[in-house]
């Protein structure tokens, strides 16, 4: 019988009473989602992936997000994949943008390594206790987090004829730079 | 003593740069640099519609370019809340195995390159020509087909077209007995791949690994059979399962795949034409889909409906979804945020290679430098798929 | 072996010439022409002429540079499959001597940017150029690599004409196969067209046409 996220949900609230989950609601949230707060993160990971019945093996993947307006402005989204059970879980942490700090999971998943340095490298969101938070995508000296709201997307003017008035016309001398009608060996 | 693969080398994976701490020509650790063909393909599709984004994803695992149409739509068709019509996902499922064929040819031919056997890549690339004058009849491009769309197809199927696959199907077979022929009892290719980057069923799910590099290492996982998507629990076909995950069983799991590929897109040709050669290819939604060009031109909705999804793009419920596939790299999955305006808030892809590439240290440490290069091939990394 | 009176045979296909062409053409008052050789000269001039050709050096220069180039496996995207299944078995690139992909820059004289060029990949493509030895040509292969394509975002360069000069742009998303093989006929006529250096000294004529092995820029 697959596991039911709601079951998941049950033994999470059942295992950490302390702890402030909560569901996002939403018509056309069509996965099963659930906000943890940032300190208990790691632990609620560890015991999803160790409980017999739950046994989230794999991190499929971890991405953040940003929703500029809102406060906390930042979001971390893990997808969790149980292969014994084929059940899916998806955790939410919401990431404030004064302190964008949330610990690492590299030490439940080690495949979270890349997934974390993608979300600093795109977010600026600092993972801590991380082994090695560089840039990943972006050259090293890059400045700046492209996939915040804020950030431009760095779209370059195309030169058009309308656009460019300075533009320098051809001169009728480099016709003679076209090449000699050369024939080929086999005419 | 550090040596770098860089980033341009033989290998024609793309542009990926490897860090190689050697002592002798043991490697003691390895670290793989991306980011050479980074594109800013999910900053981008913010700025565009759902269907601008689909050619977008047809460069990103440019191998296999109709899967990544098909996780994108399956995608943004999840956050809708819609689901295509039978005969449209009997088409997406031709395509998609055809896909998976061609991709097995290049990866096969690119990694016997690699490993030092020539002949393979002429042979694969006969057979992935084929699969490229189909891409060519149904939607006039080679490669970069873009020939989903969300809710159906760009257009019709052309006449000829099952024709045309009915005959690939009828000789793939035995092209693939070819290939076998050439490496599988190999002496040169079994000591090159036997016993070569293995890695352990609990490694490779601790690092994320999926697909036929996940397959070869014995754990039988596979999205279309665990969570089905278009239509795949009703066609009858096999995964094969490694044993040991190392780079002869990824081999023979591929090798294997490609088998049943073409067993399903038979099936699948069969059921297209119990349904109809000619048909319906889009879903009567017209709030999110194009409706026909004749109901256009004669019905006042429809006109309109086709105006605002042109003008506008569909305008899709503020939800999120996240909807994977089993590509032939492993699991391919798109993750939309909306917030109820034509542009995706967040488009986030969830790339096989990218978490497959992070299990290259762990497979190689201790073993040779030549191992290293088998190991890359094996694990198939398409690098326009990991750095987006 | 440079004859500048003698006449260009317009039917020649090749830029050689035998030398009966080579050879000045008769006085117009002559008495008698002899028929078949009559001295000892002439019947070696006659054994010779079945196996000399005359030429320019810089035709045949060019000639072999034309027809044996050996591009820089530098593929990056997409375009770069298109650029494989131009060495595979459909779209035989080797009739044009072009087959041998090398690895290294140092043996190569052609690079082909198959496929977009990253912000981060465009130092390592300067320098691969810059390893290159001259005469080096490059093919801009694709939307990507001749403008920037489909992605006009901070994250891919503009065309990589921003950073070494091109010759031929192939335009296409990707390109078919018959497209890039196009291109390199192109650039084959290009090369075949083009002034060589012959070292450091200097030709007195100031030239018009495309200069081979300049490295310009």
């Amino acid at each position: 019988m697959a596991l039911a996220p709601e079951r998941v949900e049950e033994k999470l609230r059942e295992r950490f009473p302390g702890v402030a989950f909560e569901r996002q609601q939403g018509e056309a949230v069509r996965d099963f989602t659930l906000f943890v707060p940032a300190d208990a993160l790691v632990d609620v990971c560890t015991f999803l992936r160790d409980e017999p019945e739950c046994t989230f093996t794999m991190l499929s993947w971890m991405g953040g997000a940003d929703h500029l307006p809102r406060v906390p402005r930042f979001e971390c989204i893990y997808s969790l994949l149980s292969i014994p059970q084929a059940a899916r879980f998806t955790l939410k942490v919401r990431v404030p943008e004064e302190q964008p700090r949330v610990p690492t999971v590299t030490g439940v998943w080690p495949t979270a390594n890349w997934h974390e340095r993608e979300a600093y490298d795109l977010y600026g969101i600092t993972f801590t206790g991380h082994p090695d938070l560089t840039r990943i995508l972006l050259p090293e000296d890059w400045v700046g987090w492209p996939l915040r709201k804020d950030s431009p997307l760095g779209y370059e003017e195309v030169a058009f004829t309308h656009n460019t008035p300075g533009r320098i016309k051809p001169s009728p001398a480099l016709k003679k730079l076209a090449p000699k009608k050369v024939r080929y060996r086999a005419q | 003593m550090t040596l770098n693969m860089g980033p341009q080398h033989p290998s024609t994976h793309g542009v990926l740069r490897v860090a190689l701490e050697l002592d002798g020509e043991n490697v003691v650790a390895c670290k793989p640099i991306i980011g050479y063909l980074h594109t800013g393909m999910e900053k981008q599709a913010e700025y565009k519609t759902y269907t601008q984004s689909i050619p977008q994803t047809d460069r990103m695992d440019y191998l296999s370019p109709m899967s990544n149409n098909l996780a994108i739509c399956l995608a943004a068709e999840k956050l809708l809340g819609v689901t295509v019509p039978e005969r449209v996902q009997a088409i997406r499922v031709l395509l998609t195995e055809l896909t998976r064929v061609s991709a097995h040819c290049v990866w096969l031919g690119t990694h016997a390159i690699d490993i030092g056997a020539l002949t393979v890549f002429w042979y694969c690339f006969r057979e992935r020509e084929k699969v490229l004058s189909i891409y060519d009849m149904v939607c006039g491009a080679r490669m970069t087909a873009s020939y989903f769309r969300v809710g159906g197809l760009a257009m019709d199927i052309p006449e000829g077209f099952l024709e045309r696959c009915e005959k690939f199907v009828r000789e793939m077979p035995a092209h693939i007995d070819e290939y076998e022929s050439l490496l599988t009892k190999n002496p040169i290719w079994l000591a090159r791949t036997k016993g070569v980057a293995p890695i352990s069923a609990a490694d490779a799910i601790a690092w994320g690994v999926t697909g036929p590099s996940l397959r070869g290492s014995g754990v039988k996982w596979d999205l279309r059979k665990a969570e089905p998507y278009s239509g795949y629990e009703t066609y009858d076909f096999d995964v094969p399962v490694g044993a040991s995950g190392d780079a002869y069983d990824r081999f023979q799991v591929r090798v294997a795949e490609m088998r049943q590929s073409t067993r399903i897109a038979e099936q699948a040709i069969r059921r297209i034409r119990e349904l109809g050669a000619k048909g319906e290819y889009r879903l009567r939604d017209f709030k999110y889909v194009l409706p026909p060009k004749e109901e256009v031109k004669t019905s006042m909705e429809a006109l309109i409906h086709h105006f605002k999804i042109v003008a506008h793009g569909f305008f899709p419920p503020v939800g999120e979804a996240y909807q994977a596939i089993e590509a032939p790299k492993g699991e391919l999955g798109f993750y939309f945020v909306s917030d109820g305006s034509a542009r995706p808030w967040r488009m986030k892809v969830r790339s096989p290679s990218f978490v497959n590439l992070q299990a290259l240290p762990v497979m190689v440490q201790g073993k040779l430098v030549a191992d290293v290069i088998a190991a890359i091939g094996s694990i198939d990394i398409v690098l326009g798929e990991i750095d987006r | 072996m440079t004859d500048p009176q003698a006449p260009q045979n317009p039917k020649s296909p090749t830029p050689f010439r035998t030398l009966a062409q080579a050879r000045p053409a008769a006085p117009a008052n002559d008495l008698v022409l002899p028929s078949g050789p009559v001295s000892d000269e002439d019947r070696i001039r006659e054994e010779l002429e079945k196996g000399i050709l005359f030429t320019t050096v810089e035709s045949v220069v060019n000639w072999a540079r034309a027809n044996a180039i050996w591009p820089l496996g530098f593929g990056l995207a997409c375009c770069a499959i298109e650029m494989m299944a131009i060495a595979g078995p459909r779209f035989d690139v080797s009739r044009f001597g072009a087959e041998v992909f090398r690895g290294s820059p140092r043996q190569a004289d052609l690079m082909i940017v198959a496929g977009r060029v990253s912000i981060k990949m465009a130092p390592v493509l300067r320098q691969l150029y810059d390893q290159m030895p001259d005469p080096k040509w490059v093919i801009a292969m694709g939307a990507c690599s001749s403008c920037g394509g489909v992605f006009n975002n901070y994250a891919i360069l503009q065309g990589v004409d921003k950073i070494v000069p091109v010759d031929v742009y192939v335009p296409g998303c990707p390109p078919r196969p018959e497209g890039l093989i196009h291109g390199i006929m192109k650039l084959q006529e290009k090369i075949l067209s083009s002034k060589i250096e012959l070292g450091p000294i200097p030709r007195k004529k100031k030239r018009a046409q495309p200069v081979t092995g300049s490295g310009a820029a």
